[in-house]
């Protein structure tokens, strides 16, 4: 029997990541029935995503992404990518959108198999990725859906102006609440708003508390790979949902419970060998063979105590949180602040911060070829992190939704190395 | 700002003067122009767009860095990127970590797509002493939305440059830059018309250079220069073939090598317009140059700029229409999609202009480069035969 069918024989699972698999897979039932139950769809992206506001109009949620990764993850993806390239779509372009064009050619059916319906409104949050732009244009282009963008703009220079701030309220004062009101036929609530907004905020304190507690030694999470399950609700279409406020407290209890009993994180074979390695890791995982991957790390002894995919769809360890007295104004901080919107002088720093305050052993940057927002440009912040800290730092390279470009042996045999080099560094002191 | 330079004459001339300028990687023309203006500053600017009437305006030379070309080896620039990354941000940070830009006092990196979007982050940390500017572009065209963050985004360049010069910069220094700049894009717009209808008097390999002086000279000094080789191109007459007319789209940012543009007109295609210098012909018309200098240029660039694929087309119904338009305008027969490798703007995009273009029966082909590009027999074979066909539909 083969690693991976071991793997399969037994996963474990914490009861916060059973939770999280309900809502998911709850989500996409009420997707599927939505229009027969009357309710509009909207789609929406992970970074910059307004699901507050998509509730205040009574909104089935559906994100293009956590669409694709859940399809990888589920092994059917690399044929909607090669149906996609088969339509016309460039293979140096982003799987994400070619898994997500594949998978409507394919007849609309969402990764449970269950119907997805087309959206009747793309809200286009055009937050840290250029290429979200064109996915929601070509999603428009071949089915004619009603389209609302709001533009985020990039902190260039490192910070948030009022400029920026008030840009992005203009937006969705005149342009996004106005489209959502015309699709979906129902009138914005402002105090409904708040109320989600109050739900959001506790939800974000647990998840901090949950994400902060890989400080310890040893962690009781894994910052990375553990951590996709944790932000599943909060980035997805279950922030300011109470179920959501509820499987945040649930997991924070859980953690708590692990970091008195000293344990560290659950993996798919159950607990954790012994933390080795403590590792920060920079950029999104690879979804085709997401348990292989994991499975390279703990096997070694390493653990991910922080991770910048981790705050992709928010920031919110440095103190954000949904402000539910100023709704309109947070949610443009909260666009504006997510971690492919910072600038690069920003995202270095926050990795060096990681780096000491979790007391990593060093970077690894899982660089995407999908990704360009991550991607490019990562070789300097492994150099500058290395400079900064002293600590060693490694490359790999993957695709998101691609099983073309996850090359196991490659990977392994440069983990192996790296944690090798991490084992000399710390006798050479 | 004075023209310096003057102006050679005989299109044999002017077009060696260009080639000179555009192989010239040590920008020795900033350089001299900087010589023949002490203390001023030169500031360097990335595709797509800028409003370089800012620039102009305080007293400031705009260039145009568009990467490092088939003739810039590409070392330490390289050890910054993966190999599924375009060429263009590894040549112009070879450009930058090889001294070649030390001539410029700042960069500016206009909104165009993730890679020169972190590029900007990237020159932050690794030219510290230098002006570095994300340039922000809006995607919101409301005068009171996008405007009004557009005209703050380009209010702080103007009091970010108005440090770096040591002095204000006044509603009538704009005022008069955005007139320089109007007679500029008016002699491109008469440089692209005289193209289409003579495409065999202006061949695009020269059209190409001619523009790309625009780069690095003054713009006084390039519509001059335009100006000149328009002239002298009527001057002397060229055989006209039967060749295929066609638009060039999708080479916004990195720029082809100039042997692939020869090749595809060696081919047997005329391009009749293209989007090579977008910056160049971005307005559409001339931006008034009484009233507030900033509105002008605001709404000159919401309602009255070209389409590209790093800007949002509001309706599902705009998009392609610029496309469609340019092959009405310019009497086209086809259109080449060429795409730099990896660009996903430009890559993004073309499934859905080839869409539009089948609807409407407008043949095209695509293939993609990069800038150092060496093989030119496959593209000059995919050319032809497309110039082929296209000769072969119309005559049938």
């Amino acid at each position: 029997m083969n690693a991976v069918a071991a793997v399969k024989k037994e996963v474990v699972k914490e009861d916060a990541m059973l939770l999280q698999k309900e809502l998911i897979n709850r989500n996409y039932r009420e997707l599927a029935t939505a229009h027969q139950d009357g309710r509009k769809v909207a789609a929406t992206f992970v970074p910059g995503n307004l699901n507050e506001l998509l509730m205040c109009f009574d909104f089935a949620r559906s994100l293009p992404e956590t669409n694709a990764l859940q399809n990888a993850m589920r092994k059917k993806s690399g044929k909607m990518v090669l149906d996609a390239e088969r339509d016309g779509h460039s293979e140096d372009v982003c799987t994400y959108v070619k898994a997500d064009l594949g998978m409507m050619l394919a007849g609309e059916k969402g990764p449970t198999g269950d119907p997805l319906p087309r959206p009747d409104v793309l809200l286009l949050s055009y937050t840290g990725c250029f290429t979200f732009m064109k996915w929601f244009e070509l999603i428009r282009q071949k089915y004619d859906c009603e389209t609302t963008m709001l533009h985020v703009p990039y902190q260039g220079d490192g910070k948030v102006s009022p400029s920026m701030r008030d840009y992005v309220v203009k937006q969705l004062k005149d342009r996004v609440i106005p489209t959502l009101e015309r699709v979906s036929g129902v009138k914005f609530d402002i105090d409904r708003l708040r109320e989600y907004m109050k739900e959001s905020a506790k939800a974000e304190e647990d998840l901090v508390h949950v994400l902060q507690s890989a400080k310890q030694r040893p962690s009781p999470i894994d910052g990375y790979f553990g951590a996709v399950y944790y932000i599943g609700p909060i980035f997805t279409a279950f922030r300011g949902v109470p179920e959501a406020t509820r499987y945040y407290e649930v997991l924070r209890k859980e953690v708590e419970d692990r970091m008195r009993a000293g344990k560290g994180p659950v993996t798919p074979e159950g607990d954790h060998p012994g933390e080795k390695y403590r590792l920060v890791v920079e950029g999104p995982p690879n979804w085709t063979s997401f348990r292989e991957f994991w499975k390279m790390f703990y096997d070694e002894g390493a653990v991910v105590v922080a991770s910048t995919y981790s705050k992709v769809g928010g920031v919110y360890d440095f103190g954000f949180r949904h402000d539910p007295d100023h709704p309109l104004e947070s949610l443009a901080e909260y666009c504006l602040g997510c971690y492919t919107n910072l600038n690069f002088p920003q995202r270095i720093d926050m990795i060096c911060r990681y780096m000491d305050e979790y007391q990593a052993d060093g970077l690894l940057i899982n660089s995407i070829k999908s990704c360009n927002s991550f991607s490019a440009g990562q070789l300097l912040i492994l150099r500058e992190v290395e400079k900064r800290t002293g600590k060693p730092a490694a490359f790999i390279e993957s695709d998101l939704v691609d099983p073309r470009y996850f090359s196991a042996a490659n990977i392994k045999n440069r983990l192996e190395s790296y944690f090798q080099m991490i084992k000399q560094k710390r006798t050479a002191h | 700002m004075s023209d310096s330079g003057t102006t050679p004459t005989g299109v044999g001339a002017i077009v060696k003067r260009c080639e000179g300028l555009f192989e010239d990687l040590d920008f020795s023309a900033v350089k001299q122009w900087k010589a023949a203006h002490p203390g001023s500053k030169a500031i360097g600017y990335m595709p797509i767009y800028v409003p370089r009437e800012i620039i102009h305006a305080a007293g400031m030379l705009p260039v145009g860095v568009f990467g490092g070309g088939d003739q810039l080896e590409v070392i330490q620039g390289d050890a910054y990127y993966q190999s599924y990354i375009c060429r263009i941000p590894r040549s112009t940070l070879e450009l930058g970590l090889t001294g070649r830009l030390d001539c410029l006092d700042g960069m500016l990196f206009p909104s165009i797509c993730d890679v020169i979007r972190n590029l900007s982050g990237m020159w932050q940390i690794l030219f510290k002493d230098k002006y570095v500017k994300y340039f922000d572009l809006p995607q919101n065209y409301d005068d009171a939305t996008g405007g009004r963050f557009y005209i703050h985004e380009m209010n702080t360049l103007r009091d970010d440059l108005a440090r770096l010069a040591g002095r204000p910069v006044t509603d009538e220094d704009l005022g008069k830059s955005i007139a320089v700049y109007n007679e500029n894009r008016k002699a491109v717009r008469e440089l692209y018309a005289y193209r289409a209808q003579k495409p065999w008097q202006a061949p695009t390999s020269e059209v190409y250079l001619v523009l790309r002086a625009g780069c690095v000279l003054p713009p006084e000094e390039h519509t001059a220069l335009i100006g000149s080789y328009l002239s002298e191109c009527e001057k002397q007459k060229r055989p006209q073939r039967d060749n295929a007319r066609v638009i060039l789209t999708g080479a916004f940012c990195e720029q082809p090598p100039l042997g692939l543009i020869k090749s595809i007109e060696m081919a047997g295609c005329y391009v009749v317009d293209d989007d090579f210098q977008l910056i160049q012909s971005w307005l559409l018309d001339d931006v008034p140059v009484e009233g507030n200098p900033l509105e002008e240029l605001s709404k000159a660039f919401l309602h009255r700029s070209a389409s590209t694929s790093s800007k949002y087309d509001e309706k599902k119904s705009d998009k392609g229409q610029f496309l469609l338009r340019q092959v009405k305008t310019r009497g086209a027969e086809g259109v080449i999609f060429a795409a730099p490798s990896f660009c996903d703007p430009a890559l993004l995009e073309r499934p859905m202009l080839q869409e539009i273009l089948a609807k409407h029966k407008i043949p095209y082909t695509a293939f993609k480069y990069a800038e150092n590009t060496g093989q030119m027999a496959p593209i000059r074979e995919q050319a032809g035969t497309f110039a082929d066909s296209i000769k072969l539909w119309s005559a049938a």
